[in-house]
């Protein structure tokens, strides 16, 4: 079942020295910007209509701005994961930064980014527009980075090769090899990206900033408005409108999509169970898609690949340059980080005593609920996974119904699950964890389910004839052997759950605040109250310890996985 | 008999097409010094002529073909195509893998197309000579096939049709038959060799790369024979057979026999002048280097290694490590081409189950360096453990990192077999564990 990433396209880049450092930089990019840019905006909300006929107007405006965000996203990860790949240096100070980065929520982005845009563009529509594509980007970038990348890495050396040999123009090495033995994994990490983008869609269009709201029409704002007023029949009518566009675009593009790219599978084997398509499908009967690809693709891609070749135009990067360029961003990460330093120092020197100790015991409130949820859905999704996995019939059932239901992003349904657990009893603490259990629990039932399905029939067999029943069936049989794919499950999860306390710990509902002791909860509170010194403090802590949590546990459950439970 | 390329009459050699002067790779060890993985090598592929090249595994016989073909620069020397330089893939030498190489994503018409492609040839005429050479190669109605959907011995024709198609005066191939079965390696071999008979293809000369002595001899005009530690070229055995070559005959088995008996003598040569410090334990699994033993012991004590392998359906170069071994650890010797059991060989092959590993742990303990190493480091630890790691880093100081861990491998394999110690996966230490350890926990 290749739908699923293995753990080798997940597994994170080595361990690197100066995180720090990278730290220091990445506060020097966020929050030095706040330094420079004068913070004074005047605007007021611009309303959200709540009626029902304004929906498509709203999901196709969001629609927009996740296809700018995204085609952002790809081009950077082409460019950065290629020049991480191509050049030692490049690779030593981007790609552990990149990691850095990729565990920073998206809201904390938001102060500066909002203020930067809203400054460097004279009209305040646009520059909420740019934010707001910057934002989707953050959330969507850094996992197609380091697909492409761990791509390059992973050509395979008999190709390499063959392409020197035949002495392909950097061109055609990219659109021959490189691309396409990165399409499987682009294709799956931009599934992920969308998810995403939908998951932080409330946050990335209505931004709260120092009791000042500024909103974009769009589904997101819809959302946020719809709920944050108690309307529950529009954040009902908004969820199923944001769920159907969901549904529509995977089957018209991410499906077709991800199905395609089994065609640049590296194995040479069939696999008759691989993802399939009716959309793909019916494309590929198409007379105009087939004349379309025949008299309009094929000569462009013959054109510029006779353009590209002459050495007119060569898109082949000598060593020198990429080195050149390496040199350049070194220096420019060294200035960066040496100012980031010094800001995040100021930043951080202002946030009193108590200030920390309210972190302290956020960090500890947040790791607990995120170790709870992490726990509550291992505890239903291992056994249904393996029901289900086992049984081919029913995972034919199964999984695009689960599939739906886990697109709905956890952020969107927190204001529904918060009135029902005020209502029932259980409050804020209860809804906290259950959103997090939602944003978490499907990595794992995906995974588990894979796992399951992929194991081997002789071992069934084998453990069938043995008699191994209950516990001992469990333990030395089907524990083991998923392992690996738990492990993957667990460690997108655990992100999830993560990014989930930054929306599922702090909630504006009806005119009324809610919050709970915890490291996202403060983070949405600072940015609701303008609290940089607290907000850089927060976002550092929760960036260094998702960073340090995924050094010392999951990379290594991720090694023992690989060395002692591969199958 | 079939015609043949017709040789130059007159005395004069033929010219030299591509050449390597010198040729020396070598990269740092971890621990200082270098290993040294092609020493001084001097090779000539000439107008017309095959050429193959042998020799065991770690001979570096592969980068030797890397390095003609440009893909490689060497530490030392120079590679010469027609008396320039060679800095980099050359235009008019193209290469068959053993992986084959393919794209798998393009058909197989487009992987065909790909070399032109890259030289810049206009559609219609990449097409027709693409399918020229799709045609020659046999592979007519599998255009539109992909990869994946080839079997491996179509796969590879797909390979030279595409190494075929740029008309390369030189083809080279590394081990282009060894990833097929025996009877689809039969077939692609005689095929290849009947298009460069009967001068189907432009190509003026051929070099493959193979550990398949029969194949060589069969195939080329010459094969070179690459030796290890230090890797250089020992010697140069010439068929001079008209083809068809006819395995069976007298002249062809003894052709074999010479380029065997080249390797068996540097494998000898090897053992008495061992390095200083560790040697290299041969890559053999336990459970082959005791059934070799037996095996000898159950054909009097004496076999022809060669006939043994055709006997047991594996290459002469899967056993080699196996002989090596029981040479090492005293159990057998080599004469002529023969392995032949020694005393101490002959007492093990009768031994009981559990007086083989006592008697293999003696030969273990008295004759292989690496594992004494093993076993005094944990006689003087109080309690007797270590972890591997102490061991790798001794191994990097004669190996490289790949080949000390493979290094290390072999010695748990052996000493786990002899009981000689103990190795835990789980906590990577090893440690002198006795019987009564065990049961008692």
């Amino acid at each position: 079942m290749s739908w699923f990433p293995s753990l080798r396209l997940l597994r994170l880049p080595r361990a690197s020295g100066p995180d720090l450092l990278l730290l220091a930089l990445l506060a020097a990019l966020v929050y030095g910007l706040l330094a420079v840019v004068p913070g004074e905006l005047k605007r007021p909300a611009a309303p959200v209509d709540l009626q029902p006929r304004a929906l498509p107007g709203y999901a196709g405006l969001s629609l927009l701005r996740m296809t700018a965000a995204y085609g952002l996203s790809l081009g950077f990860a082409l460019v950065f994961g290629y020049a991480a790949a191509r050049s030692r240096r490049v690779e030593r100070v981007l790609v552990p930064l990149l990691d850095v980065l990729q565990s920073v929520p998206v809201l904390s982005f938001m102060p500066a980014v909002l203020l930067a845009m809203v400054a460097l563009f004279p009209r305040q529509e646009v520059g909420l527009e740019v934010a707001s594509v910057v934002l989707i980007f953050t959330g969507m970038v850094w996992n197609l980075t380091f697909s492409f990348y761990h791509s390059l890495l992973t050509l395979p050396q008999d190709l390499v090769e063959a392409a020197r040999l035949m002495r392909l123009s950097g061109w055609q090495r990219f659109t021959l090899l490189e691309l396409p033995a990165a399409a499987i994994g682009l294709a799956w990490n931009s599934v992920m990206s969308w998810a995403g983008g939908w998951f932080f869609l409330m946050a990335c269009e209505a931004f709260v900033l120092v009791d000042r709201t500024f909103t974009l029409p769009g589904l997101g704002s819809y959302l946020a408005e719809a709920s944050s007023r108690g309307d529950l029949r529009a954040v009902a009518l908004g969820l199923g409108t944001m769920v159907l566009t969901i549904v529509v675009l995977d089957q018209l593009v991410w499906r077709p999509v991800v199905a395609w790219s089994q065609k640049f599978k590296l194995e040479l084997t069939e696999d008759p169970l691989g993802p399939r398509s009716w959309f793909l499908d019916l494309l590929r009967r198409s007379t105009l898609a087939r004349a379309f690809a025949e008299h309009v693709w094929a000569p462009l891609v013959e054109g510029l690949d006779r353009r590209l070749r002459s050495g007119a135009v060569s898109l082949s990067v000598p060593a020198r340059w990429v080195g050149g360029a390496g040199v350049a961003l070194a220096a420019a990460a060294m200035v960066s980080a040496g100012w980031g330093l010094v800001s995040l120092a100021r930043l951080v020197a202002r946030v009193p005593s108590e200030g920390w100790a309210a972190i302290a015991v956020g960090a500890a409130a947040t790791s607990l609920r995120v170790l709870l949820a992490l726990a509550l859905a291992a505890l239903w999704t291992v056994p249904v996974g393996v029901a289900v996995g086992l049984r081919p019939r029913w995972a034919r059932v199964v999984q695009p119904l689960a599939q739906i239901a886990a697109s709905v992003p956890a952020t969107a349904l927190f204001p529904v699950v918060l009135l029902v657990l005020l209502r029932v009893g259980g409050g804020l603490q209860a809804a906290s964890v259950l959103v997090m259990l939602l944003g978490t629990q499907w990595y794992l039932l995906f995974n588990v389910i894979a796992g399951a399905s992929a194991l081997p029939r002789d071992l069934q067999e084998a453990a069938a004839s043995l008699r191994l029943r209950g516990a001992l069936w469990w333990r030395t049989f089907v524990l083991p052997a998923i392992f690996p794919y738990l492990v993957t499950g667990g460690l997108t999860g655990q992100g999830g759950a993560w990014n989930t306390s930054i929306v599922s710990e702090f909630l504006e509902f009806g005119g009324r605040r809610y919050q709970v002791v915890g490291l996202g909860g403060l983070i949405t509170s600072a940015v609701a109250d303008g609290n940089m010194p607290l907000l850089a403090a927060a976002t550092v802590t929760m960036a260094g310890l998702v960073v340090a949590v995924n050094r010392l546990v999951w990379r290594r459950l991720a090694r023992l996985a690989e060395e002692r439970y591969h199958l | 008999m079939e015609d043949f390329r017709l040789r130059p009459v007159t005395t004069a050699l033929p010219a030299v097409l591509l050449e390597a002067r010198g040729v020396t790779v070598s990269f740092p060890r971890p621990g200082g010094g270098a290993a040294v993985v092609l020493d001084r090598v001097d090779l000539e592929l000439r107008d017309s002529e095959i050429l193959a090249v042998v020799g065991p595994s770690g001979s570096g016989k592969s980068t030797l073909l890397r390095i003609l073909a440009g893909l490689l620069a060497p530490t030392h020397g120079e590679v010469r195509y027609r008396g320039q330089p060679v800095h980099g893939p050359t235009p008019g030498v193209a290469m068959v893998f053993q992986t084959f190489a393919l794209f798998p994503w393009l058909t197989v018409l487009e992987n065909v197309e790909l070399g032109l492609r890259a030289l810049g040839v206009a559609p219609e005429e990449r097409r027709r000579r693409a399918l020229q050479a799709i045609d020659l190669i046999g592979l007519d109605g599998f255009e539109s096939a992909f990869p994946r959907e080839l079997s491996g011995g179509m796969r590879q024709r797909v390979a030279f049709a595409r190494a075929l198609v740029v008309e390369p005066d030189v083809l080279l191939m590394d081990e282009p038959f060894s990833a097929l079965d025996a009877l689809t390696a039969e077939n692609l071999r005689t095929d290849l060799l009947e298009l460069w008979l009967r001068h189907r293809i432009p190509t003026r000369a051929m070099a493959l790369v193979t550990h398949n002595i029969e194949e060589a001899v069969f195939l080329s005009d010459r094969v070179v024979v690459l030796g290890t530690t230090p890797a250089r070229v020992i010697g140069e055995v010439r068929p001079e057979l008209p083809h068809w070559r006819d395995r069976e005959s007298p002249e062809f088995r003894s052709r074999v026999d010479e380029v065997y008996a080249l390797l068996a003598g540097e494998r000898q040569r090897r053992l008495v002048h061992a390095r200083p410090l560790l040697p290299r334990l041969p890559p053999a699994p336990v459970g082959l280097v005791t059934g070799l033993v037996e095996l000898v012991h159950d054909a009097d004590g004496r076999v022809d290694v060669r006939e043994l392998a055709d006997e047991l359906r594996l290459d002469l170069e899967d056993l080699l490590p196996a002989v090596e071994a029981a040479e090492l650890l005293g159990f057998a010797t080599s004469h002529d081409g023969d392995l032949v059991l020694t005393d101490s060989g002959r007492a093990f092959a009768e031994a009981s189950v559990q007086d083989k590993k006592e008697l293999f742990r003696q030969a273990l303990l008295e004759r292989v360096r690496t594992a004494q190493e093993v076993v005094q480091t944990l006689r003087r630890r109080k309690p007797p453990r270590m972890p591997a790691e102490f061991f790798l880093d001794l191994l990097e100081r004669h190996f490289s990192a790949e080949e000390a861990r493979r290094q290390l491998a072999v010695v748990v394999d052996w000493g786990r077999y002899a009981e000689a110690f103990a190795y835990e996966e789980a906590t990577g230490e090893f440690s002198l564990e006795t019987e009564e350890d065990l049961l008692g926990l």
